[in-house]
């Protein structure tokens, strides 16, 4: 009897000790707790309605819609910050900034020398493609001074952490450019006709460009290689440098998305506080993935899942309406709780404790 | 430590600097005869929009042709500040005008001023020091704007009151004087605050916190933002979510500052209420330094400034162009 | 205490967890002598020193001085410095931006008032004393790595040292800069300073020294005088291997005879890198074996790190089947042919984290370039035949390399370099760490890749494992090749004397 019970046990158990030692386990498990949470807090935190929209169209709405909308720039950026964290062991901390830049480009371009024109001056193709060549070219700063300069990831962006916003209120002559375009609001609100905010597709379309990229190119294998191993990497015929330069660039793209997600919100940009702070959120999207912040081996999938883990958290609080200066101490809170769940020795100690339970379960129903 | 890396990062930080640098550095601008020489410290213009109109309002008042000779230095930092103040004595400017990044530290360096015969104004901010440092202060009544505002709502006479009120950073002067005069009326009327969140000036927060009520169901018809960056977020959680909002429609919206954007949405009655914050205090301090230049005495160190609330039912083209910032 | 001895040190044990790096070494220094202290690395050199200063406290034994009539219980360099025992590192330890003067009484002015006029006139006359020509009030960072030296030497001397330990002091002099160093230590051994004299330049040695003691695995070899030890005794003892013993085993690898008319796989004139290498020259033909021979720090493992471009190549030319080729980073070795297993596999080799699958199509998939990313079955389908072919024990293809053991860990880097289809396979200490079944089959795979035309250089510190494999050995020493040893020639007192240099029987 007893052996047979094991038996039975025993991949279930297995089944559980490998979901511990996953990556993704701990994103899973901060979701799951906090849509329990939820659950028993409110159900309605769940509810989804149809409705419609002032210009009349289908609009799904909902505290999981928002997360999905608010989470999408987060999550983009997360993809770009798990490279840069994979192969140079930093992390950027200029993103913030270089989303105020990106942002005012692409303003800059479709205002042209008017700062509130009646129509736009320039295709939102265009607009969107200048400000990816800007900000490729300020990660590209980054990237030369943490890879060829080999200086400490988080001093090289300093100094456009720094310089940034100023850049950015330079770029529009310290206006704000407004733009009243129908369609380019829509990228961060609704396309006519589909009931899902854009930010949450264009999320998926950078998910899904990436996975093509690490499928039809060796580019993870290198940069978890040089991560890991820089030596190794060079006697096996890799650049360390461009690689981790190559990272960098990388980022620049995914600002730019998601600065430009940001300015079709409002169509406007206040560059002294648009993506403030959001760098600190990326950092820690990439640390709840579980992935390591000294480099090496990553997860995007995790780091995207954390992304929306702080974005639940988020919206789960201002539903809660936590007092306005409490907001911040309740986030710290949770981010500890998390980051400690997903330091690799809890986990260890959290699956040899499932075992032990089991073991000591299996041994009293063999009794 | 290996050269070239401090080599490299030292080269990275002077770039960094001289980026910062090139908007900050005090611009000195000749010599004039018999001009009246006035140094001008300020916070840095790309604070906000603001400060954006402040500093454009005092360029275009201090010119040769109104005949000054003036010289502008900008910081977010009071031993910056400091130091251009130092320097501005040195320079045997007539007049320093000032506003403080800070309210402390500024006793010793005005003692210096008045030693040197140099007049201080301050315009925005006021400061920890004697009153007799300085000949006048000129400022806004965050309080008085916060009054104007809340008394306009309760003229509206709605038959209740679901307020989301969406606070500034929590502490600044504007957010303490804006949100006390709504916190007071709502408990002596029996307001409802449906909720009371800081967005700290930014319109994304502000945006999250309004789709936030939204997704709750709960109901609103006021949305008190203390700036017009707030204002604007908020409007676009409305927007879609498919509630209307400005004069005669579901929701009231109401910012602050005056921003010529927001003026504009006055005038097209998507908003209903802007209160201002005058940036415009070249004016008031002309007037003061014409005074003290004929010898005259000034009748109050603290000059309020006249500061009005824009209603989207009475705003007119006029006023966007006047008071827009 | 032996007459005339200034320092005795009896029955010295330390160890380290798991590392017995000092078992009961004895070592006595008499006055004005320059005494050698010899082994290869971990032989227990460097412990030593630093039981002897301070550095690590000694787990037993005594250390006696002169003038002291209690053993000593020295607990930190400075308590040594205060007995007399001095030491220069091979990196400086003196403040750069100091002068010379400043840097001779930094840190030692007791109670005096310090004038600057009179420390440089005292500094002047300890550097004029020594030789030493430097002025006092030259900053130290614009001398020369030798005068810094000096300078060091000079401070250990104005502090009345009775003991002084050089530790690799001429690892970065050039040869004048040796012969003026050598100059001030026998105008030191005059004044009756005993003088340890830390190296693996046998040359030196026998230019310099009086006695020699010899340290391996961290026991003590002897003590010998200069005259009553030949070079290639010295060697042999420091090896571990008995000359007599070994003089008739020979290299049984086959004779190889290269095909004059086709133009060897590799050739190299005149080469070298910024790893501090003379310029060797150095062919290896189709199908042949050979191999570097030496002591560590010979410069052999530097010879093909620059053959693979892993160190900055400065100069020389390479040819491949007798076309120029170049050569300058790793990617281009490959390119042309050539794999390469480093000698450091922790440092240089695995790429801990990632799975055996992954190290596994490492080399393979750079070598493909980046848009031609190999799948995960075939992946998986390499890395299993690899597992088979070299028997490497692992759980699975998934398994991260770091967790494997260290010879299973070499087999996955020996795997990673066959898949790539080298022409000319390099490794570097293949057999380093490994049980001695692996060795033999690493040996026995090394052969057969021969057999089958590839090109194989071999390099183990263990030079019986090369007369098996090899058919020419490429001796070096002092970091350069001083000889090419191949057929008959193959035996260990061969290549023992060559590294040795000289006669057999001679000290020069």
């Amino acid at each position: 009897m007893a052996q047979i019970k094991t038996a039975k046990t025993n991949p279930v158990s297995e089944f559980f000790s490998k979901l511990f030692r996953n990556q993704i386990f701990i994103p899973i498990a901060a979701l799951l707790l906090l849509a329990i949470f939820n659950l028993i807090a409110d159900p309605s935190f769940f509810k989804i309605t149809l409705g419609y929209s002032s210009d009349g169209n289908p609009v799904l709405s909902g505290y999981i819609m928002t997360i999905l909308d608010y989470g999408s720039e987060l999550a983009i950026l997360a993809i770009g910050m798990t490279l840069v964290t994979a192969a140079s062991g930093g992390q950027d901390i200029s993103v913030g900034a270089a989303i105020a830049i990106s942002g005012s480009v692409v303003l800059r371009v479709l205002c042209g020398t008017d700062s509130r024109p009646e129509t736009l001056q320039a295709p939102i193709i265009v607009a969107f493609l200048v400000s990816c060549l800007v900000a490729m070219a300020f990660g590209a700063f980054n990237g030369t001074l943490v890879a060829y300069f080999k200086i400490q990831p988080m001093v090289a962006t300093l100094i456009l952490f720094t310089a940034g916003r100023s850049i950015a209120a330079w770029i529009n002559n310290n206006e704000l450019p407004i733009v009243s375009d129908k369609v380019f609001s829509y990228f961060g609100g609704f396309l006519p006709g589909i009931p899902i905010p854009t930010s949450f597709f264009i999320a998926v379309a950078c998910m899904i460009i990436t996975a093509l990229v690490f499928k039809f190119t060796s580019l993870g294998l290198y940069i978890q290689s040089v991560g890991i191993n820089q030596n190794s990497s060079r006697l096996n015929g890799l650049n360390p440098e461009f690689i981790k330069f190559i990272t960098y660039v990388i980022l620049g793209f995914f600002v730019a998305v998601a600065g430009f997600i940001k300015v079709s919100r409002l169509s406007t940009i206040n560059y002294s506080v648009v993506a403030k702070d959001i760098e600190m959120d990326a950092i820690l999207a990439v640390a709840l993935g579980g992935n390591a912040l000294s480099g090496g081996k990553f997860n995007i999938g995790a780091s995207v899942l954390g992304a929306y883990v702080i974005q639940f958290l988020t919206t789960t609080l201002y539903k809660l309406e936590v007092s306005s200066e409490a907001l911040s101490a309740y986030k710290a809170i949770v981010v500890i709780i998390l980051v400690v769940m997903s330091a690799p020795i809890v986990r260890e100690k959290l699956a040899a404790l499932l075992k032990k339970i089991k073991a000591s379960a299996a041994a009293k129903s063999a009794n | 430590m290996n050269f070239k890396k401090i080599l490299s990062f030292v080269a990275a930080t002077t770039l960094c600097f001289s980026l910062a640098g090139c908007t900050k550095a005090p611009a000195n601008s000749g010599n004039g005869g018999d001009l009246i020489k006035v140094g001008i410290i300020n916070n840095d213009p790309n604070e906000s929009g603001y400060r954006t109109a402040n500093d454009k309002d005092m360029k275009e008042t201090f010119t040769k042709e109104n005949g000054y000779d003036a010289s502008f230095a900008y910081s977010l930092k009071n031993d910056e500040q400091i130091g251009y103040a130092q320097k501005f004595i040195q320079d045997e400017v007539d007049y320093l005008l000032l506003s403080a990044a800070d309210t402390a530290g500024w006793d010793s360096v005005l003692k210096d001023a008045q030693a040197a015969g140099v007049k201080v104004i301050l315009f925005d901010r006021t400061i920890d020091a004697d009153e007799s440092l300085y000949e006048a202060s000129i400022v806004s009544d965050m309080a008085k704007e916060g009054e104007t505002a809340v008394s306009w709502l309760e003229s509206q006479n709605l038959p209740e009151y679901n307020i989301i009120h969406i606070q500034g950073v929590m502490g600044s002067a504007a957010q303490k004087g804006r949100s006390g005069a709504l916190t007071d009326t709502a408990k002596a009327k029996g307001w409802n605050i449906v909720t009371q969140q800081t967005a700290e000036w930014n319109a994304e927060k502000a945006q999250q916190i309004v789709q936030s009520v939204i997704d709750s169901g709960k109901s609103f018809n006021v949305i008190y933002a203390e700036n017009d960056d707030m204002a604007k977020g908020a409007v676009a959680a409305l927007d879609k979510a498919n509630i209307s909002h400005g004069v005669g429609k579901d929701v009231i919206v109401m910012g602050f500052d005056c921003n010529k954007w927001a003026l504009e949405e006055l005038l097209k009655k998507n908003w209903n209420y802007d209160g201002q914050c005058n940036p415009f205090q070249a004016d008031y301090i002309v007037d003061i330094i014409n005074k003290l230049e004929k010898g005259e005495k000034l009748e109050q160190k603290v000059v309020v400034m006249d500061e009005k609330g824009f209603d989207a039912a009475t705003i007119t083209q006029d006023d966007v162009n006047n008071y827009g910032i | 205490m032996k007459e005339n001895a200034v320092l005795e040190l009896r029955n010295i044990c330390k160890s380290f967890p798991g590392v017995k790096a000092l078992q009961n070494v004895d070592f006595t220094l008499c006055e004005g002598e320059i005494h050698a202290l010899m082994g290869e690395n971990g032989a227990g050199k460097s412990t030593l020193i630093k039981v002897l200063t301070g550095v690590y406290p000694k787990d037993s034994g005594t250390i006696m001085m002169k003038g002291f009539d209690k053993p000593l219980n020295i607990k930190s360099p400075r308590d040594a410095q205060n007995v007399g025992i001095s030491t220069v590192y091979q990196e400086i330890s003196l403040c750069p931006n100091l002068s010379v003067a400043e840097n001779i009484y930094i840190g030692r002015q007791k109670g005096s008032v310090l004038s600057w006029k009179k420390m440089n006139e005292e500094a002047q006359k300890v550097l004029d004393s020594l030789g030493i020509a430097v002025k006092p009030t030259q900053q130290l960072a614009s001398c020369s790595i030798a005068v810094q030296q000096m300078v060091a030497i000079a401070r250990a001397v104005d502090m009345q040292c009775k003991v002084l330990i050089l530790d690799e002091p001429t690892s970065s002099l050039d040869e004048n800069e040796v012969a003026k160093l050598f100059v001030l230590m026998r105008n030191l051994k005059a004044r009756g300073v005993g003088i340890i004299f830390v190296t693996h330049f046998l040359d030196q040695v026998y230019e310099v020294c009086d006695k020699i003691t010899v340290l391996r695995d961290g026991t003590l070899v002897g003590e010998y005088t200069i005259s009553e030890l030949p070079r290639v005794q010295l060697v042999s003892k420091m090896l571990g291997k008995e000359l007599d013993d070994l003089s008739d085993i020979k290299g049984d690898a086959a004779v190889f005879v290269a095909d004059e008319n086709i133009p060897p796989v590799f050739e190299a004139k005149g080469l070298y890198s910024d790893a501090d290498i003379k310029p060797i020259d150095f062919t290896i033909h189709k199908g042949e074996v050979n191999g570097f021979a030496g002591l560590l720090g010979s410069g052999r493992s530097e010879c093909v790190r620059a053959i693979f471009a892993a160190d900055k190549v400065l100069g020389g030319e390479v040819k491949m089947h007798g076309k120029p080729v170049r050569i300058t980073k790793p990617i281009d070795a490959m390119k042309n042919g050539i794999a390469y297993l480093s000698e450091d596999r922790k440092r240089d080799g695995i790429v801990g984290d990632l799975s055996v699958r992954d190290n596994i199509i490492l080399a393979m998939q750079v070598k493909e370039g980046l848009f031609k990313p190999i799948s995960k079955a075939k992946a998986t389908e390499y890395a299993n035949k690899y597992i088979e072919l070299l028997d490497i024990k692992t759980a699975s293809v998934n398994t991260p390399i770091k967790s494997l053991s260290g010879g299973n860990q070499q087999k996955v880097l020996l795997g990673r370099w066959l898949l790539t289809n080298p022409e000319y396979l390099i490794l570097d200490e293949p057999t380093r760490g490994i049980d001695v079944g692996t060795k033999v089959d690493i040996q026995k795979l090394v052969l057969k890749l021969a057999s089958e035309g590839m090109s194989v250089t071999f390099i183990s510190s263990e030079t019986d494992e090369m007369l098996r494999t090899c058919s020419r050995l490429v001796v070096m020493r002092d970091r350069k090749a001083v000889g090419e040893l191949s057929g008959e020639e193959l035996s260990q007192n061969m290549i023992m004397n060559t590294i040795a240099g000289g006669e057999a029987n001679g000290t020069d």
